[in-house]
């Protein structure tokens, strides 16, 4: 690849790792969407778009303030919610009012449903636990789409298959940071290893407490929750419902595990029994 | 700027922002419009800067400030005025920063009345021509300058050194009282002046509370001083206005008192709106200019050379070599053919004599003196205000030519517009020849862009245009040469300089492309004495700098101001060392004028003895060791004058100056409190209620600004002031999620659907008094037209308390036209064609309306709609001169 | 061998061989194609340098091509000033250089109805006949004092703020040689 770069002091150009984390291939990464600092640009929604070729999704005014995107779907894998709040704090200097704005993305769960009721192996979880739909193998069967607790994956009209974000995975193959955290102005999305970005939102979330902002909080950083932490998690600046985001989603097949367990120890039982048994009979 | 400082442009640099204590953004929607620079305002405040956001409206900026103070719009120099005489009468200014470095001591003269002694007009106004004579503005001198007092005895001028200081008439031989004490001295001249700005006046004209406005004031206070710098950052929220100007001037004698000029984390960040504004002004394509603010000759003042020089020319500061900026250019435009015999050419500039801006463009096109337009990467009829007038004018040209991506609503006027849905216009009957033009975009042509920090970047070739698509240069270049080859053989005296022009640059490509980097090379300039020693393998060798220029004929350059982007044979436009690998400063990412400077005036961050402010805020600061300025950035200043160097009144222009006065393109080397010259409308801000208002002016008896351009014509009447048939004041603004008049957004499917439709912001109080419902449409009209949006009722507008009335306002995104994938009505069809007396801006910030439920007419019931709406409020009265209002 | 090594992909087959991956939810099964992607940024045939055409931040752009077309836009990291950032209409640059775009040249004569076509190189030929005619109309020598003008007040010009310096440069050149003064840009808007 040639580097075109006329007339320039010569200063050698190095395309990747720059401003990108390093991270390797078998260590989970993520996204923290720290909330705070978003400034509503939709930067992420159109990069994401154009990196990823996701198809226009039509002209809705929608009279939500100033989202006219609605919710995620096939065809918008990062989403920007608006959420206008009067606010009643004397101390508060900011006209009574509050402008909160949150760019929702694919939790990538740990405990991903829609990656286990896919009977074709179409969803899988990618060397950066990850969970990508596989475009060659998504026959559009559609389960996957009730099986998500929040609303993300989608099937795409006219095409059927189902479509939501991938971080990327061709960007994190070549070592590249996902395009909406790449071109994100204020950094209000940041990608990276996922214990990086756990540590780094624990001590965000102490400043702004130390701040007085007591209601931020985050959302989906805890490995114990009902779908076993997200991939992609948030600082919030109030609860997870204001945004629109379920306040305590289980994972649909959590209790579906339990049972897959419990059966698949009790048929390694049964052949336990059935190996003895005939092992038994040989020796009788 | 220019006036209060020297340089009509941004003072410091984006990334410097996250050294600030304080930013106060006000007259700018920084997150919305320039959200990738908005990083550094983030920064700043995880730092623990304090963030104020000052706007009518509560918008994404608000959103992240710690503090917004919704603001009556068109108020804001009452409110900056509030802030100066808090400083002023609390004591709280950087006193010593003060008397050494701004006008603060100097003397006025005895005759100069204040606007507190006339009841809102200065002394020297002649109600006829609605002009000032500034004779009794002028500075008191020890002794007769020398030369002609010509800045005396002249009527107000508009600024025209953007990059330069003042007219001349001064030697800095001022009466001063250092103790800032004498009634007369400019401190307090000052004090007076905005007496009357207090915090209730504020509140009574803003509508911001009190509490609120001393809450601002305590923190950039706090924030204020050697430890510790605030910033102002404007856009057009500022200049939109028809004393935009003056907007600029309170908040830069705010910052001079404060102390935050020249300054780490202090300065006026003028943010301009798009990719190369400030290029397109420091190269101008404006009537009054040419390249690097030197001035279009005018008849009858500048005869010759020798007249233009001595009308202009500096007697100390940088604005001392006028000459050789002059002659360099002629030398670039016509080559060998500019001699010393024939004054380089002088003669072959044509002559302004008057206001040519657009707007009287738009006019004469509708008088039928203008015949042929080109409109290149420009939308004038939904992008400019008054958009009918536009629209009128482009239907009555003999040709135009449309130099764009698409077929914009200029280039379609004459199918699709709503005059011809109103049946105004005919296409049959409209006789305007078209040629619409591909043009080519940013990755198909080699060029630079200066950016808002004056920071020229270079973008480089990435593919070849398709079909006919071509570059803007390409079509100038060959535009050029077409015309040369027919009048080549032309004995005509009109066509010598249109066959002198240099016109050689070399062509490349499959299209035979002029050589971009030629240009740049001829913006730079050459010395032109042959130089056999040169690594150049002699001939021309570009010049490093402007300090290289010379008035002889012996070096050349097309824009002074950018000598030294071609130093070294090298395009320092394209520097690209990574961010990284320099300092915060990064010196060499592009190339920045003057001289590659990113802080001006940065002589200001040390004090007069040369050592910094402070630790905290060191930025440049003298060397004994090494005899010379040093620091983190290049010095804006003569680099080995010493900081007691006294001012030698024999040597060269820059010479004549102190080794303490920082602001070196001023002819006394002073930031300007007070600006006795380069202004049309008084040395001193004044608050003047915007043209059209539902206010009375709380502070004086002049109603709007005495020296306001308005034209009183059919399609262009003004609504009247404080009219019930207008009652509400609206604001135009830009999202995020679109581009100016949206050529360049409303086309693209990922941008329109983002924000599909045009809609009105107001709020739950004004939607009640109106029956306006959230979601549905709403008619918005104004004397010029009538126009539709879909509502959105939020909280973040809010009624301003004004004393005992109630002030509704509502925001108006102004993206929209009636072609592309989003559509809607072009909120610039509301505004009136209304100027500032100094640049001609027209107020598209706020005007007055009316606003009603449900959509507007369709056809000619439309037209009869504003007319009966106006005649209404006119109870019936024809139409009248709205100067006299 | 062929056979198996297609036996060995068979998902059913990986799974029950990969201990790590046993239900079936990672490697083993994942697609040929998912095996061999990479950004398409690292296949372009070049990376170029540019700076964001629309606001006046100035952020720097690469501009990835293949075959002759943009593949992909996005932030320089480099840039001190947008360190790689992009907003949403620095982000949809490739959607503006690529989509939509007018080729061809458009004609509309006088009085007409419709569009034409017109031949590139006639247009600019037509168009220099027009910009002499009219100057030689509207030439003004000297002003009522006979005051030196040497101008035309026929001719209008307004550029937008995407311009480059050099074409700003050449503009005001070339309508200063012409004597064209009504020359103007989106600053003054």
């Amino acid at each position: 690849m040639t580097i075109i770069d006329r007339g320039s002091d010569g200063t050698d150009l190095t395309l990747q790792g720059i401003g990108t984390p390093r991270y390797d291939r078998e260590q989970r990464v993520g996204f923290f969407t720290d909330t705070s600092i978003c400034i509503g640009c939709k930067a992420c929604e159109v990069a994401c778009k154009e990196w990823n070729d996701v198809p226009a999704d039509g002209l809705n005014f929608l009279a939500r303030s100033y989202d006219n995107t609605g919710h995620l779907s096939a065809d918008t894998w990062r989403h920007v919610a608006f959420v206008e709040q009067p606010t009643t704090d004397p101390e508060s200097a900011r006209s009574g009012v509050r402008w909160l704005m949150s760019s929702d993305v694919c939790k990538h769960c740990t405990s991903a449903a829609c990656l286990e009721v896919c009977p074709t192996g179409a969803l899988f979880r990618t060397e950066f636990e990850t969970v990508v739909v596989q475009q060659d193998i998504c026959n559009g069967c559609g389960y996957c789409v009730s099986a998500c607790p929040f609303g993300v994956i989608d099937q795409r009209k006219g095409d059927g298959r189902v479509w939501k974000c991938t971080l990327c995975y061709d960007r994190l193959r070549g070592g590249q940071t996902p395009a909406c955290a790449q071109a994100c102005p204020t950094q209000s999305i940041q990608f990276g290893p996922l214990e990086q970005l756990r540590e780094r939102a624990a001590a965000r979330i102490e400043a702004l407490h130390d701040q007085g902002v007591d209601d931020a909080q985050l959302y989906g950083d805890d490995p114990g929750d009902g779908v076993g932490g997200f991939g992609a998690f948030f600082l919030l600046l109030d609860k997870p419902e204001v945004y629109g985001l379920p306040p305590d989603p289980v994972s649909t097949t959590r209790d579906l595990r339990t049972m897959f367990n419990a059966a698949t120890a009790a048929a390694f039982g049964l052949l336990g029994i059935a190996a003895a048994t005939l092992l038994g009979q040989r020796r009788g | 700027m220019g006036a209060s400082f020297g340089r009509g442009a941004a003072t410091g640099f984006q990334q410097d922002l996250a050294n600030a204590d304080c930013i106060v953004i006000e007259g700018s929607n920084m997150a919305e419009c320039h959200p990738v620079g908005f990083q550094w305002v983030m920064e700043a405040k995880a730092r623990g800067a304090t963030v104020i956001h000052i706007d009518p409206r509560f918008t994404r900026t608000s959103a992240v400030a710690d503090q917004h103070v919704p603001i009556r719009s068109g108020s804001d120099i009452a409110f900056l005025g509030g802030l100066i005489n808090y400083v002023l009468q609390g004591g709280h200014d950087f006193r010593e920063y003060v008397v050494a470095y701004t006008n603060a001591s100097v003397l006025v003269s005895d005759d100069f009345q204040d606007t507190e002694d006339l009841d809102g007009l200065f002394s020297g106004y002649d109600p006829d021509k609605r002009s000032y004579d500034t004779k009794t503005w002028q500075l008191a001198h020890r002794r007769p300058p020398a030369g002609s007092p010509a800045g005396a005895e002249k009527a107000s001028a508009g600024y025209q050194h953007g990059s330069g200081g003042a007219s001349p008439g001064f030697d800095g031989d001022y009466e001063m009282d250092p103790t800032l004490e004498d009634p007369r001295c400019v401190y307090q001249v000052l004090k007076r002046h905005f007496a009357r700005y207090t915090p209730e006046m504020v509140e009574r004209t803003c509508g911001i509370p009190e509490d609120q406005f001393r809450k601002v004031a305590e923190a950039l206070v706090a924030n204020s001083g050697p430890e510790r710098t605030s910033a102002f950052v404007y856009s057009v929220g500022w200049t939109h206005h028809t004393v935009g100007v003056q907007y600029i001037r309170t908040a830069s004698i705010l910052q001079l008192l404060l102390g935050n000029m020249g300054r780490p984390g202090g300065g006026i960040m003028a943010l301009r709106g798009h990719a190369s504004i400030q290029g397109s002004t420091d190269i101008p394509t404006l009537y009054n200019l040419l390249p690097g603010y030197l001035t279009m000759p005018t008849a009858g003042r500048d005869n010759n050379l020798r007249a233009y020089i001595d009308d202009q020319i500096g007697q100390a500061g940088f604005w001392g070599h006028l000459d050789a900026y002059i002659v360099s250019l002629l030398k670039a435009y016509w080559g060998d053919a500019a001699t010393p015999e024939n004054d380089f050419g002088f003669d072959w500039l044509p002559a302004v004599n008057g206001d040519h801006s657009t707007y009287q463009s738009v006019l004469g096109m509708i008088d039928g003196t203008v015949k042929g337009y080109f409109i290149v990467g420009e939308n004038p009829a939904t992008g400019t205000a008054n958009g009918k007038l536009q629209r009128m004018g482009l239907a009555n040209l003999d040709w135009l030519v449309v130099r764009d991506f698409n077929e914009i609503e200029s280039a379609a006027f004459w199918h699709d517009s709503p005059e011809i849905e109103s049946g105004e216009l005919r296409t049959e009957d409209i006789g305007t020849e078209v040629f619409l033009m591909p043009a080519a975009a940013h990755t198909e042509k080699d060029g630079s862009f200066t950016n808002t920090q004056r920071l020229l970047q270079w973008h480089n070739k990435a593919v070849e245009p398709e079909g006919d698509t071509r570059s803007d240069l390409w079509f100038y270049f060959h535009l050029g040469r077409i015309i040369r080859d027919k009048l080549a053989a032309s004995t005509d005296p009109r066509d010598i300089p249109v066959r002198n022009v240099t016109w050689d640059y070399p062509t490349e490509g499959q299209w035979d492309d002029p050589s971009a980097e030629a240009v740049l090379r001829e913006i730079n300039g050459f010395s032109l004495i042959d130089d056999p020693d040169s690594s150049h393998g002699g001939g021309k060798v570009p010049v490093s700098s402007y300090t290289e220029l010379k008035a002889d004929g012996s070096t050349s350059s097309g824009c002074w101001i950018y000598a030294g982007v071609y130093a070294d044979g090298v395009n320092q436009a394209n520097r690209r060392k990574p961010g990284s690998e320099q300092s915060w400063v990064a010196p060499e990412w592009g190339w920045a004028w003057p001289s590659n400077r990113r802080i001006l005036y940065n002589r200001a961050s040390a004090r007069p003895d040369g050592t910094p402010w402070s630790e905290r805020k060191k930025y440049v600061w003298w060397d004994e060791d090494a005899g010379k300025w040093t620091g983190l950035d290049v010095p804006d200043f003569v680099a080995t004058m010493r900081p007691d160097h006294p001012g030698d009144p024999d040597g060269p222009p820059e010479q004549r100056l102190p080794g303490t006065a920082p602001f070196i393109m001023q002819q006394d080397g002073l930031g300007w409190l007070y600006a006795p010259n380069g202004l049309t409308d008084g040395p001193l801000p004044t608050h003047y209620e915007p043209h059209e208002s539902p206010v009375a002016n709380p502070l004086y008896g002049v109603q709007s600004s005495p020296l306001r351009q308005v034209f009183d014509r059919k399609w262009n009447w003004s609504n009247p002031p404080v009219n019930a048939g207008y009652p509400y004041v609206f604001c135009t603004y830009r999202l995020t999620e679109h581009h100016t008049a949206g050529g360049m957004s409303r086309g693209l499917p990922y941008l329109s659907e983002l924000q599909p439709e045009f809609f009105c912001e107001v709020s739950p109080e004004l939607a009640a008094e109106r029956n306006l419902v959230h979601g549905e449409y709403a008619t918005i009209i104004t004397a010029r037209s009538a126009i539709e949006a879909r509502v959105m009722v939020t909280d973040r507008v809010t009624p301003l308390r004004l004393g005992d009335r109630t002030v509704h306002q509502i925001g108006l995104p102004y993206h929209w036209g009636w072609r592309g994938l989003a559509t809607g009505d072009a909120a610039n069809d509301l505004l009136p064609g209304v100027l500032d007396s100094n640049v001609h801006i027209p107020e598209q910030k706020v005007a007055s309306c009316d606003i009603m439920p449900g959509r507007r007419p369709r056809g000619p019931a439309l037209v009869k709609l504003v007319e009966d709406h106006y005649s209404k409020a006119m109870d019936g009265h024809p139409p009248a001169h709205s100067t006299d209002w | 061998m062929k056979m198996r090594k297609l036996i060995a992909s068979w998902p059913a087959v990986r799974q029950a061989t990969n201990l790590a991956d046993w239900r079936g939810m990672g490697r083993t099964v994942q697609s040929e194609r998912s095996a061999s992607l990479e950004p398409r940024t690292d296949t372009a045939d070049s990376v170029v340098r540019s700076i964001c055409p629309y606001c006046a931040v100035g952020c720097g752009q690469r501009v990835f091509v293949k075959g002759g077309k943009v593949t992909q836009i996005e932030g320089d990291p480099a840039s001190p000033i947008s360190r790689g950032r992009l907003c949403p209409k620095g982000s949809a640059s490739k959607q503006l250089v690529t989509h939509g775009r007018l080729s061809k040249v458009r004609y509309r004569r006088p009085h007409g109805t419709e569009w034409e076509d017109l031949d590139l190189d006639t247009a600019m030929d037509m168009i220099a006949d027009r910009v002499i005619k009219t100057r030689a109309e509207t030439w003004q020598d000297v002003d009522e004092n006979g005051d030196r003008l040497s101008r035309t007040m026929g001719i209008a010009s307004l550029g937008g703020a995407t311009l480059d310096n050099e074409e700003n440069y050449l503009m005001k050149k070339l309508y200063t040689a012409l004597g064209a003064i009504q020359i103007e840009n989106q600053a003054r808007i």
